[in-house]
């Protein structure tokens, strides 16, 4: 028996390593075999994914459906603006270590609010929450700039050794901000996969599955989903963060509710039952949008039916959908 | 010894009382059985030790202590587990999983979110043992919400089991059943509970069931005990037998 207990977790964590390793390499090789332009939206993508994790220890792991995750992306988005405009250095990294707490602290005390409540009255507190930013955002136009906006020139990364200047700044920055982003990426895709196999991401879960019996096991229910809350808001806001130095401007649309919609559509798409699931999507959202946009434009409509089409045909997402046709044919295999 | 006492508990649903002044005496180590009809008022007298519900006046004293206004928490902390009658789980949870969180939330290691749950190895021993008591360690893997109806009764006690308790209230943990995984369910809940010198409260509505496995039965009808007794002293009783058999009380 002891043998066994002690081969259990390691085994599961060398399968995390050997599936995740050659994904990685296949990230880390990739932009020296594609254009600008498409390591450009790989960004975007591996972005959208950093916010769909976050997005999905609410809603996969917690329970809970907000509608209003929108307000953390543009609030990390806003603080690295203000940042530009009224502080010093013009550093990502100082950005990282602005622009974190604040989403921290504002996810921590919109959260207290929301977890107050569950099912669809959490939701809509978020999302009232979420549209009271917004409209901040717009009629503060002196410190926001209104629907204009503020510009995020491209920062200087790790501690001013990269600087993006001259003629061939633009290319030098996409191929060097992507492997920052990158590195970030990976740091929050492991800090997020301990979490939920942490004794704390467990009690979410069994909060998730039967909040009466959690109670009856003695968790403190709400401050746990407070505590969800909280890094679930922040990892949010670092995509924020991250996103506005490579879109080069932030404006109140970021902070609209239809981008809190993506960001629960992202999660759907890649499947939220999955750990995967949410950085699937986020990576399959950003190319189908960008495509959608460029090919008609009729582009939401587009949007809509494969959004349709997933909640009828692929309830369980991308992932969910394709770990279950491996399982199918484990099965058959087993049988033959 | 007492363990538990309850004063004068009442409690009130509409014109019903489920719990009419109740005075309830749970001796430490004993096995007790609280049978009656449907609507007797059982659960609900569960429910308010369990803090489930909150009594209408009364007081409940555990070692002398006044618990009636504590939390579930507390008084989970102050020794007080208890299982449900319909299966309360963690459904998307392994098995494992499922009794892990108790020893979790009861050392207090729930609030860890850096450090992985497989990797602390008392807790994975701790759980492997109480899985083995209770028959279920070769399922360890299966998610909770797939085993049979009898396992998953199972797994209900062992859960609050984990807990460490002093006091186990069971709800009906044989209910759904058939006749011969009662026993079964039974000979483990009662083996382990007396292993492990825990006092339990048992809600059964199967006379053979509480005939054989209890110390003490105490029968409940509208809210108010109707008798008190050993299963010998109780099997003697013609008033409860009438009850038990339907007839109506005469006067």
């Amino acid at each position: 028996m002891t043998r066994e207990t002690r081969q259990l977790p390691n085994r599961s964590l060398l399968k995390l390593v050997a599936g995740a390793a050659p994904i990685l390499l296949v990230l880390i090789l990739l932009p020296s075999l594609i254009g600008t332009y498409q390591v450009q939206l790989l960004i975007y993508g591996l972005i959208a994914a950093i916010a769909a994790l976050g997005f999905n220890l609410l809603l996969g792991y917690t329970g809970l459906l907000s509608f209003g995750h929108s307000a953390y992306f543009g609030i990390g988005a806003y603080s690295v603006a203000f940042a530009v405009a009224h502080l010093g250095p013009h550093s990502m990294e100082f950005y990282l270590l602005l622009g974190i707490p604040i989403v921290a602290v504002t996810s921590a005390l919109f959260g207290y609010i929301c977890v107050r409540h569950t099912r669809i009255f959490f939701g809509i507190l978020t999302l009232a929450i979420s549209q009271v930013v917004y409209s901040l955002a717009l009629s503060f136009y002196w410190v926001t700039g209104g629907s204009d906006g503020l510009r995020v020139p491209r920062p200087a990364l790790l501690l001013g050794l990269l600087s993006f200047s001259g003629s061939h700044g633009f290319q030098f920055f996409i191929k060097s901000y992507y492997y920052y982003v990158l590195g970030i990426f990976v740091i929050g895709v492991v800090l997020m996969w301990v979490i939920v196999h942490s004794p704390f991401g467990k009690a979410l879960q069994a909060i998730r599955d039967n909040e009466v019996r959690a109670r009856f096991i003695g968790l403190r229910i709400r401050r746990f989903r407070w505590i969800s809350f909280l890094v679930s808001g922040t990892f949010t806001g670092v995509a924020g963060i991250l996103w506005v130095p490579l879109n080069g401007l932030t404006t109140p649309d970021v902070l609209y509710w239809t981008f809190s919609g993506e960001i629960v559509f992202t999660a759907l798409l890649g499947g939220f039952r999955n750990f995967t699931g949410p950085i699937v999507g986020g990576i399959v959202f950003t190319y189908l949008k960008t495509y959608a946009v460029a090919s008609t434009e009729y582009w939401q409509l587009l949007l809509g039916v494969v959004l349709v089409t997933l909640v009828l045909v692929l309830p369980t997402g991308i992932v969910g959908a394709i770990s279950r046709a491996r399982q199918r044919l484990a099965r058959r295999s087993a049988v033959t | 010894m007492i363990l538990l006492r309850t004063v004068d508990l009442r409690k009130q649903f509409g014109q019903t009382r489920a719990c009419n002044g109740l005075d309830f005496i749970i001796n430490k180590g004993e096995f007790l059985s609280l049978v009656g009809s449907n609507g007797a008022g059982k659960t609900t007298l569960v429910n308010l030790i369990s803090a489930h519900l909150q009594p209408d006046s009364g007081q409940i004293l555990l070692e002398d202590r006044d618990i009636t206004f504590t939390t579930v928490a507390e008084r989970i902390k102050a020794g007080i587990a208890r299982s449900f009658q319909i299966v309360n789980l963690f459904d998307g949870l392994s098995v494992f999983d499922n009794v892990a969180l108790a020893v979790f939330s009861r050392d207090g290691k729930t609030v860890k979110m850096t450090r992985l749950a497989d990797h602390d190895r008392d807790v994975r021993l701790e759980t492997l043992e109480v899985l083995g008591q209770f028959g279920l360690a070769g399922k360890a893997a299966t998610p909770a919400g797939g085993l049979a109806q009898g396992e998953r009764k199972l797994l209900d006690v062992a859960v609050a089991y984990a807990l460490h308790p002093r006091l186990l209230l069971l709800d009906e943990p044989t209910s759904g059943v058939s006749t011969h995984e009662k026993a079964q369910i039974m000979d483990t809940v009662s083996s382990v509970v007396r292993g492990g010198m825990v006092t339990a409260v048992v809600i059964e509505h199967d006379m053979d069931v509480v005939f054989r496995y209890s110390d003490r039965i105490v029968m409940m009808h509208e809210g108010s005990f109707l008798a008190d007794g050993t299963p010998e002293e109780i099997r003697a009783n013609q008033e409860v037998a009438n009850i038990l058999l339907g007839a109506p009380l005469t006067a």
